[in-house]
């Protein structure tokens, strides 16, 4: 059985067909052509699928495609500006060295992103708790986590909440 | 794609009980965080499934006119821990459930769907028990209240009957009045882990917080279901705050409790960790009533 499905996806109204057996990963990647959102364990252990649904982070491979229907989507797509200029989260994730095989990039972005919007300092032990849903197996957390550091300070700073 | 027969989609609660008396062999999908994995290992494959994921009447937390807290099922578990009626009278819950998973899982995971696996790990579950949470059910038969200490059948099995679903989890003034509570759950790792033990206590001390005029203690993994050690309950009703309290309910406890061994943990070690758990959480819920030891 297919079934219409109306969301936001990045920003842009979007219409879907989708088999109503799909998950949300699927129907990302294989309608929308998301293909930052990774298919990685597909039982939710990884985050590497990790998007944001109505501004938090879900994991797209246990999500039913028709549980989109209304809903806000971002991956980590929606960004890139219009010229192709990545955001400060993702320089910050190449100047900090937070990229090495880089598959677990988008969903650790993705997964950051309610942090680095909060309007005050996560310690790097909150940092953690709020990333450990995702793995990553090179770098060993710890350029992420400053990367992640390094782009909340520089927004709060943006915000006048920190000199 | 789920290897699922059909989905039935369901955006009210008559919905939901029309379409599982209909389809009475069907699963429930609330969240997916445990149906959708267990159709990934092909335990579940072909199964039919009604979502009630969309059904926003069962959403939220409210207070009720007789001061008892009213949490719909589908209510996540980070919604339920940042909740501002959770945080300033259920604190002990809100905490409970950010054990849960990761903040993902903590997203798309509901209270109801936790307690209604009946298993023994769940987060939700043994502070629910050890706040008397009381449950409303609908069925084909109309509405019926129950308290949760009951609703535990077995391993997987709760009681709810043909066409039922869970629509609500009270917890009544009583239990939570003047009352303090802990939760500690024992787990190899600090995210993404399935308690090897936990212990929800919370106490109600007498005006001069000298006695405890109110006890509460529930485990899970210390049995096949989420179990309130009520010989514990009872043995320290009215006793003096101290050190003795402690040693009371550290042995009291284990009258109700039988943990077996499992490749998480050998049943030796988890009489280990219930004797300590109730100890040192018990000592907590005490402190942070205003009582010392």
């Amino acid at each position: 059985m297919r079934k219409d499905i109306h969301c936001t996806v990045n920003g842009m109204e979007r219409e879907f067909n989708v088999d109503v057996r799909s998950s949300l990963l699927e129907m990302l990647r294989g309608e929308e052509h998301a293909h930052s959102v990774k298919k990685g364990c597909e039982v939710g252990e990884c985050g590497a699928c990790t998007v944001l649904i109505d501004g938090r982070p879900f994991v797209s491979c246990i999500y039913l495609a028709i549980w989109a229907e209304g809903k806000d989507i971002m991956t980590s797509e929606g960004l890139v500006d219009k010229n192709g200029k990545l955001s400060d989260i993702q320089e910050a994730f190449i100047s900090e060295g937070a990229v090495q095989c880089g598959f677990c990039t988008p969903g650790f972005i993705m997964s950051a992103i309610p942090i680095i919007n909060a309007d005050r300092k996560y310690s790097r032990d909150e940092i953690k708790k709020w990333i450990a849903g995702n793995f990553c197996r090179c770098t060993g957390y710890q350029k992420i986590v400053d990367a992640i550091e390094k782009t909340q300070e520089k927004r709060l700073r943006e915000k006048g909440l920190l000199k | 794609m789920y290897d699922v027969n059909n989905i039935y989609e369901a955006f009210s609660i008559e919905e939901a009980v029309r379409l599982k008396v209909e389809h009475p062999d069907a699963k429930i999908i609330a969240g997916g965080s445990d149906v959708l994995i267990q159709i990934r290992e092909g335990k579940l494959a072909g199964v039919d499934l009604i979502s009630i994921q969309m059904i926003d009447e069962l959403r939220g937390v409210s207070m009720l006119p007789d001061g008892s807290i009213l949490i719909k099922p589908l209510t996540s578990f980070y919604e339920v821990t940042y909740n501002e009626i959770i945080e300033r009278y259920l604190p002990t819950l809100g905490y409970a459930v950010d054990q849960v998973g990761g903040p993902q899982i903590r997203n798309i995971g509901t209270i109801g769907g936790n307690i209604c696996n009946g298993v023994t790990s769940a987060d939700s579950a043994a502070t629910l028990k050890a706040y008397d949470a009381v449950l409303k059910i609908t069925g084909p038969d109309g509405k019926r209240t129950m308290p949760y200490l009951d609703f535990s059948l077995g391993v997987g099995k709760v009681d709810l009957r043909e066409g039922e679903i869970l629509t609500g989890i009270i917890v009544p003034k009583e239990s939570y009045e003047r009352t303090y509570g802990h939760y500690i759950k024992y787990a190899m790792r600090k995210a993404m882990d399935i308690a090897t033990m936990s212990c929800s206590a919370n106490v109600r001390l007498s005006k001069d917080l000298k006695t405890v005029d109110r006890f509460r203690i529930a485990f899970g993994v210390a049995a096949p279901v989420p179990t309130r050690a009520v010989s514990a309950e009872a043995a320290v009703q009215g006793m003096p705050v101290g050190e003795a309290l402690l040693d009371t309910v550290s042995k009291a406890v284990l009258q109700d409790l039988n943990p077996r061994s499992s490749w998480r943990a050998g049943k030796e070690f988890r009489l280990q960790l219930i004797k300590e758990m109730a100890r040192r959480c018990t000592k907590e819920a005490i402190t942070k009533a205003g009582g010392k030891i």
